[in-house]
Parts: C-alpha cells; sequence; structure tokens
C-alpha cells in the first residue's frame, strides 16, 4: 500500500498535474450497461491521469463497489472515494461492480496504455512494446501525450509507430499522410496488412496519401523480401552445420575403411540420448546447476558414441574388409538393433530434451528475422569441433596415420602404420563425432529412437558430393546442401525441394563422380 | 550350330529342377483349390484364405528377390531401391483397381474418392485410360522400365558403381516415396490406394479370385525362374558374371558392360514391377511406405539370407525370412527388429553363400564322409 501511495506520489511529481478524474465518469464505471462501462474505461484511460490507473486497478481486482449513487473504492476494512483518493467512512451496503471478461480485457489494455508512463524503463518499454502490435484507434491521444513527454529514443520511436498506426484511420488526411509517412520505416508484415486499405482506391479518398502508402507497402514489401532471405540463409546455415556434424564422422570413416556406416545417424541417436541421460541425473541430483548439463554432455555423448563404434568395428566391420556391400548390410543391421535398443530402453516416443536457458530465445534482428540462440550455439559449436578435427587430422601423428590409410592402405601399412589400430581409432573418431552431433541435434528437433534415419541420406550425400577424405569437401558440401535446401523450401516447399536436391546430387555425380574436391592421382580398381 | 531359342530355354534347367517346377505348379495350380474349395473348414487338410493370401504374398516377394538376384547375384550390383519398381508397378494396377471401385466409394463418385476429398473435378492426365486393364497391364511393364533405363543409363554411363550406385539408388526411392506422399501428387497421399472391390467385375475378395491370383503368382514365379536360369546360362548371362568378377578386364577385352548392365537392370525391374502388380489385389493397400528405404533393403536380406548367385537361393530366403517376420510379428513383436539386424550380421559375417551354401557345404561333407 505504502508503495502503490509512493508510485502514486511519483506521478503527481512528473505530471504536475494533479486534478483528480472526473466523477462522473467513474459513476458510469458503474453503469448497468457493459457498452456504458468499456466508453467510460476508455476515456479515463485517454485522460492519463494518474488517478486513472488507481481506479482501474481497483476495478480490475475487484474492489470497486457503489454505494448511494457514489463510487466508492473499498480494501479491507478501509474506504476511499474513488475519484478523489481521499479516505472516507464505510458506506452502508456497498454493491461490487461486476467485472465481466470484456471489461476485463478493456481493463487490462487501459492498464497497459497507462503503463506508458510508469517511472520505470523496462515497463514502459514493455507496455510501448505491447501496443506497438496491438493499437487502437482511440489511443491516439494518449500515445501523443506519452510521446511528447518520453526520454528514451527507443521507446519513443516505437510510440511513434504506434501513434501512426492509431491514426491511420483519422479522418484528416494531412495526420494520415503523416502516419503512412512514420510507417513507411516499419519492417513488420502486420503493418503492412495494416497499409493495405490504405493503398487502395476504394478505401482512400485522398490521392497523396494513397500514393504515400501504396509506396510505403512496396518500402516494407522490400526489407520483408530481405528478412525472409536472411532467414532462410540462416536456416540453411544451421541445417548445413548440422549436416556437417553429421558428415564429419562418416567422412572419416568412409573415407579411412571404404565403408559406408548404415548405423551412423544411430550413432547420433545415441549422442542424443547420451544428451537426455546427463539430462535426467542433473535433474536428479543437481537440480540447481541443470543449465549447465550440454557441456558435461558433450563429452558423455562423445565417448558414449566412440563406445559403440569401437565395438561394431572390433566385432563386425573388421571381418567385412574389402566386401563392402556386405558391410552395407551389416552395419544396416546393426542400425536396425540399435533402433529397437533404444526403443526398448527408453520407449517408443520421443523424450524430453530441454534448451537450457542460456539457450532459448534469440536475436530478433527484423520483425520476421528471429536468430534462435539455440541455433546460433550449433553453428558455432559445429565450427569448433571442425577445428578440433581439423587438427586432428593435420597436426597429430594420429591424423598422418589416417590420412596415410585413407590415401593407400598397403603402402602405409608397408612403412610401419598400425593399420588396423588406426582402423579402431579412426571408426571411434568418426563415431565420437557422431555422438557431438546427436547432442547438437537434441538441443533443436525431437530425440526418438527414430531420429537418426533421415540423416544417414542426406549426410552420405555431403560425403558423396563433397568427395571422400575430404574435409574441405565436407564443409562446403555439407553448407552448400543446407543453404540450398533451405532457400528451396522457401520457393517450392519442403518435399519437393528435397526431391530437387536429391535429383540435383544424382545428376551432380554423374558430371563429377569424384566429389567437388577429388583427391589427386590415379586409383587402381 | 545355335540351338533353337526354344530348345535353349528348355535345356536351362535339367530334369530335376523341371520335376521340382512340375510338382510346384501342380500344388498350386491344383492342390491348392481343391483343398481350399472342396475340403470342409473344419478338415486338417483345409487350406485357409489367410495361408492363401500369405503364401501368396510371399511368393510376389519371391518373384522381387529372384529379380534383386539377377543383378546383385549374377551382375554384382546392389540395389537399395527395388523398392520402388515394385510400387511402382503396384501402383499402376492400383489406379485400375481403384477405378474398378466404380461408385461403390464412399462418396458414390466416378472418381476416386481421395480425388474427391481433395475437390478435384476430372482425373489428371495420367489417369486416361485407367479402366482399361490391358493399358495398366501394359504400363505396369512399361513405367519400371522406362524408370530403370533412364536412372540406369545416366548412372552406368558414368560408370557409377558399388556403394555408390547402392546409395544413390536408395536417394532414389527415398525421393519417390517423398513424392508419393503429397496428395497432390495425384495418388491417394499417405493412404495411397485402399479398399479395392473388384478386376473385370468380379468381386476381389471371392475365393475363385484369390485363387486366381494365387495361381498367376505362382506361374509368374514358374516362369520368371526358367527364363532366368536360361539368361544366366546364355552368353549374356556368362558376359554379366564377368564384369561382376572383373569390370576393367571385360572392358579391355572389347565388350561395353553399359548395355549389359542396363538390360539386367531393367528387366529386374520389371519383374519387380510384375511382382508388385500382383501383391496389390491380394494384399488389397498400396502406400508410398512400400518405397520406404528399408523396405528396399529388406529385399537384399532375402537374397542373402537364400544365397546369392543361385536362382533357388532368393527364394528360399524370402519365404525364410517373411515366415519368420510373420510369426516374430504376432508372437514377440519387439524382438523381429533385433532378430532381422542380428540376420543382417549374421549372415554377412558367417553365411556369405546363404542357405544354399549352407546345404551345399552340408552335402559335400557328407558325400566326403560316405
Amino acid at each position: 500500500m505504502i508503495r502503490a501511495l509512493s508510485i502514486v506520489a511519483l506521478w503527481a511529481a512528473c505530471l504536475a498535474a494533479q486534478a483528480a478524474v472526473d466523477p462522473a465518469q467513474v459513476r458510469r464505471l458503474a453503469a448497468e450497461d457493459s457498452t456504458e462501462k468499456v466508453a467510460a474505461i476508455r476515456e479515463i484511460a485517454v485522460s492519463a491521469d494518474p488517478d486513472a490507473n488507481r481506479v482501474l486497478k481497483a476495478m480490475a481486482d475487484g474492489n470497486l463497489y457503489v454505494a448511494g449513487g457514489k463510487v466508492f473504492v473499498i480494501d479491507g476494512e478501509q474506504a476511499f472515494d474513488a475519484a478523489t483518493g481521499s479516505e472516507v467512512g464505510l458506506p452502508e451496503n456497498p454493491d461490487s461492480v461486476t467485472v465481466n471478461n470484456r471489461i476485463r480485457g478493456e481493463l487490462a489494455n487501459a492498464l497497459a496504455a497507462l503503463r506508458l508512463f510508469d517511472p520505470d524503463r523496462a515497463t514502459r518499454l514493455a507496455s510501448a512494446k505491447e501496443l506497438q502490435s496491438n493499437v487502437d484507434a482511440a489511443m491516439a491521444p494518449l500515445l501523443a501525450r506519452a510521446m511528447a513527454q518520453e526520454k528514451d529514443a527507443e521507446i519513443k520511436a516505437m510510440l511513434a509507430d504506434a501513434h501512426a498506426q492509431a491514426s491511420l484511420k483519422n479522418a484528416d488526411p494531412a495526420v494520415r499522410l503523416a502516419a503512412v509517412k512514420t510507417l513507411a520505416e516499419s519492417s513488420s508484415p502486420a503493418v503492412k496488412s495494416m497499409l493495405l486499405p490504405l493503398a487502395d482506391k476504394a478505401s482512400e479518398a485522398d490521392e497523396s496519401v494513397r500514393l504515400e502508402a501504396v509506396a510505403a507497402v512496396k518500402a516494407i514489401e522490400r526489407r520483408l523480401a530481405w528478412g525472409d532471405t536472411l532467414a532462410s540463409i540462416f536456416s540453411g546455415l544451421s541445417l548445413g552445420s548440422i549436416l556437417l556434424l553429421a558428415a564429419l564422422g562418416l567422412a572419416i570413416t568412409y573415407g579411412v575403411m571404404g565403408v559406408i556406416n548404415m548405423a551412423h545417424g544411430e550413432l547420433l541417436m545415441v549422442g542424443a540420448y547420451s544428451a537426455y541421460g546427463v539430462q535426467s541425473l542433473f535433474r536428479a541430483y543437481a537440480p540447481d546447476l541443470i543449465d549447465w548439463y550440454v557441456p558435461v554432455a558433450v563429452p558423455v555423448a562423445f565417448f558414449a558414441a566412440a563406445l559403440v563404434g569401437v565395438v561394431m568395428e572390433r566385432t563386425v566391420i573388421r571381418w567385412l574388409y574389402g566386401r563392402t556391400l556386405e558391410t552395407l548390410l551389416a552395419t544396416w543391421g546393426i542400425s536396425l538393433i540399435l533402433i529397437q535398443a533404444a526403443r526398448v530402453l527408453f520407449g517408443a516416443q520421443n523424450v524430453e530434451v530441454a534448451n537450457p536457458t542460456w539457450m532459448s530465445g534469440g536475436i530478433e534482428l527484423m520483425p520476421n528475422l528471429m536468430l534462435p540462440w539455440n541455433r546460433i550455439v550449433i553453428i558455432g559449436f559445429a565450427l569448433f569441433v571442425l577445428f578440433l578435427v581439423w587438427i586432428l587430422m593435420n597436426k597429430t601423428r594420429l591424423g598422418m596415420f589416417v590420412r596415410a590409410v585413407t590415401q593407400n592402405r598397403p603402402m602405409a601399412a608397408c612403412v610401419g602404420v598400425p593399420t588396423s589400430r588406426i582402423d579402431t581409432l579412426a571408426f571411434a573418431l568418426g563415431a565420437g563425432i557422431a555422438g557431438l552431433g546427436g547432442v547438437a541435434l537434441s538441443q533443436i528437433s525431437n530425440v526418438g529412437p527414430d531420429m537418426g534415419q533421415g540423416y544417414i541420406v542426406d549426410s552420405f550425400m555431403v560425403v558423396v558430393v563433397g568427395g571422400v577424405g575430404q574435409l574441405a569437401g565436407a564443409v562446403w558440401a555439407a553448407l552448400g546442401l543446407g543453404i540450398f535446401s533451405k532457400v528451396l523450401e522457401g520457393w517450392a516447399g519442403a518435399v519437393i525441394a528435397k526431391i530437387c536436391v536429391l535429383v540435383a546430387i544424382i545428376v551432380f555425380i554423374q558430371k563429377r563422380p569424384q566429389g567437388i574436391f577429388a583427391l589427386k592421382g590415379r586409383f587402381v580398381e | 550350330m545355335r540351338q533353337p531359342l526354344v530348345v535353349r530355354i528348355l535345356s536351362a534347367l535339367d530334369a530335376k529342377a523341371w520335376t521340382a517346377l512340375g510338382i510346384f505348379l501342380a500344388i498350386a495350380l491344383v492342390a491348392v483349390p481343391i483343398l481350399h474349395l472342396a475340403v470342409p473348414e473344419d478338415s486338417a487338410f483345409h487350406v485357409s484364405t489367410y495361408a492363401i493370401t500369405l503364401v501368396g504374398k510371399i511368393m510376389c516377394y519371391a518373384l522381387v528377390a529372384v529379380a534383386m538376384d539377377l543383378i546383385w547375384g549374377f551382375g554384382g550390383i546392389l540395389s537399395l531401391g527395388h523398392g520402388l519398381f515394385f510400387a511402382l508397378g503396384g501402383y499402376a494396377f492400383g489406379m485400375y483397381l481403384m477405378r474398378q471401385i466404380g461408385r461403390d466409394g464412399s462418396y458414390q463418385s466416378d472418381l476416386p474418392d481421395f480425388m474427391v476429398f481433395l475437390d478435384w473435378k476430372e482425373l489428371p492426365w495420367f489417369w486416361v485410360g485407367s479402366d482399361n486393364i490391358l493399358w495398366m497391364s501394359i504400363l505396369v511393364l512399361a513405367l519400371p522400365a522406362l524408370v530403370a533405363f533412364v536412372f540406369g543409363y545416366f548412372a552406368f554411363r558414368s560408370r557409377i558403381k558399388g556403394v555408390y550406385f547402392s546409395i544413390i539408388t536408395q536417394a532414389l526411392t527415398y525421393a519417390a516415396m517423398l513424392l508419393f506422399f503429397r496428395n497432390e501428387t495425384g495418388f491417394g497421399g499417405n493412404n495411397g490406394f485402399t479398399d479395392f472391390k473388384r478386376i473385370l467385375g468380379y468381386g476381389i475378395t471371392s475365393s475363385e479370385m484369390r485363387l486366381v491370383l494365387f495361381g498367376l503368382t505362382a506361374l509368374a514365379l514358374a516362369v520368371t525362374l526358367v527364363l532366368a536360369a536360361w539368361l544366366v546360362k546364355s552368353k549374356f548371362g556368362r558376359v554379366l558374371t564377368a564384369i561382376r568378377d572383373a569390370e576393367s578386364r571385360v572392358m579391355f577385352i572389347g565388350y561395353n558392360p553399359l548395355w549389359y548392365k542396363l538390360t539386367i537392370w531393367t528387366v529386374s525391374a520389371v519383374l519387380c514391377g510384375i511382382a508388385g502388380a500382383l501383391y496389390v489385389p491380394q494384399v488389397g493397400i498400396i502406400n508410398p511406405s512400400e518405397m520406404s528405404p528399408a523396405n528396399s533393403i529388406e529385399i537384399a536380406i532375402w537374397v542373402a539370407v537364400g544365397g546369392r548367385g543361385t536362382l533357388i537361393g532368393p527364394i528360399v530366403g524370402a519365404f525364410v525370412v517373411n515366415l519368420a517376420k510373420s510369426w516374430f510379428t504376432v508372437s514377440f513383436p519387439e524382438y523381429w527388429l533385433f532378430f532381422l539386424g542380428l540376420l543382417f550380421v549374421v549372415v554377412t559375417l558367417l553365411l556369405p553363400q546363404g542357405l544354399v551354401g549352407l546345404w551345399k557345404q552340408f552335402k559335400e561333407r557328407s558325400g566326403a564322409r560316405a
């Protein structure tokens, strides 16, 4: 109560207009007719009087009473005169003023508008933002007043925008013209649809306003198109980074052993379920640190998937060297077993893996261009993994051996490379990277037993297009395929885009069977 | 001097094989109808409708397996997209079946129900002639052939082979599946075609029609076997096997592998189309999930289980795997995928010659002991 009073006092200071609310209006708040009440609420709100907030809030809380033709605010045992706010004696037989849903909505709007005069900047900003997307023509005077006293440039711009929206239906063509001019700076689809009636001869009488509106709509459309293009490029980048994570591991195993691991998608799944497991452990034992389960999940997923990879290599793939088609079938069998194992262990339903708070939300660059944090983090994560793999492959002894085996296995063996150990390590590495991809995937899509199935064709396409044993090729191919398919999706829809990409790849392989970056040298089949 | 074609075809199988084939046809065309129609239902010898449908379905699969064996076992090309050709044949015949429903659908319209649902007013151009069984039968053969020829020409011309080829065929069937899942493509979207009523005016669920379809499938399988035996024993088949084992050498000798591969690839696709067309009326439904990559890769395991490079192997494999599937999915639905996965691993690791190879080994060993 003291706080509320002090806020009232603050308003009083900043507005310097201490006139109480018009008692006649307050009496109408208690009218029988809802329409009458709504009109009164609007009028009181538009007055932007400091007392208005107090009265309307009391009404919203159900503390407004009427007794003997006068309106009171009754809070517990105390009663105040609604119009002046001064304390009065408790009236006899007070009737509470009915507030139905329609009135409640109207009150919420009015209170939001009144928050524009709140001393707290954040409150004003939130209120302005809300009004920007939901403004009523009647609020124009209120907005004008708020604008006049607003010092903060950002809020002022928002208010100007909202004010212009509210004045679009103004009877005066000059006001409309000014409003259209202001709104031409906007880049929101909602504003565009608001301007459309003004750009139409049928609904706009004034020619200069109409021409201005046509130009404004065009300007907004241009900006929107930009936003859409950028948005699809960004989601392409994001898809590309997922593909990259999936394909990096596949590129290593395929390069080293000439083996297509059809269970590669299921290694992604293992990684994603590891993330789920770590999250569950955190929930159970360290709920305070739940935001930091992802960094812990990363190494766990890597080693879990690598372990599965090693087991696969040692028990099955090792015995099938030189029989690539059979390896294809055997790894497919392993993928079926892994899928069913996940179903038995975790259930056939998708499990819930939540974003940590620092990964939710996003940066809004334009009204139709939002960059979610989880996708930004994943792009960064993919780059980080790529960097690690690059270091590993190019700067370490293990990497040198892996490259040697990729290029010429018998010769590498001749000069003393322990090829069979390298195979196991390379397979574990490839599987581990898939596990990392699984953690990334768990942050943006569903985690379920079948989640890996869709990625094997895509990531193999990346390897094929990029060229075998080529990190650079995989990078270009992943990003290229990601962006290409997302941009295409914007034009033609998801299914057609997918088909186009697959057909394009089939045609591409006709021309360059070795991928974009073919290894130089001669090969004997 | 070359023998006449008929003689060469007839001599493709030895006497024992001809006898076995004769017995098979006698059972399928004479014994089964009698046991189904004439023997009372409570008799132990009665063949139930369920059994006929199941075996008929598996015979369609066996036909696909033989087709797969022709390219994989004899040509060394592993296709992971044969489900596409199977489904194309099935869809082509399914179009005819949809038209045969006539006005008996739930909307009582001349158009198939799903078109009414999409608010289409007339048949799309590719449905023209779909009420003519002859034209649709031609399509059953021509559609898979055309798709296979065009795809195969480009793939084999650029000498795409091995794992690359396998994955591209998988991508092909995956793309086709996505395409058929769309309602606008005009093939019933994800529900596909179902609720068939009749063929040539006869009810599709009647015992007689089931037996006719069963017999046709058995006949198709037998004819395919004979033709395949002749094909792989002919000069063409030998060149094909040579390409499988050493493609470069065959090229150095002066053969162009393109046409050999393309021919067997197209023949294989057509056989799949026939199998699909026989499958749809017996099972009563065709939908895009037939084109899913998992289905196509399963075909490969039938062949691998039975034994590649033999003609009886794929049939044995198709029967063993599918009977096991029917049994597992009823008794232990949760373990079927474990079993199938293990089958993939065990067969490739331990049984490269499949069951037929195992049988041969067993015979040799017991022969050596005797």
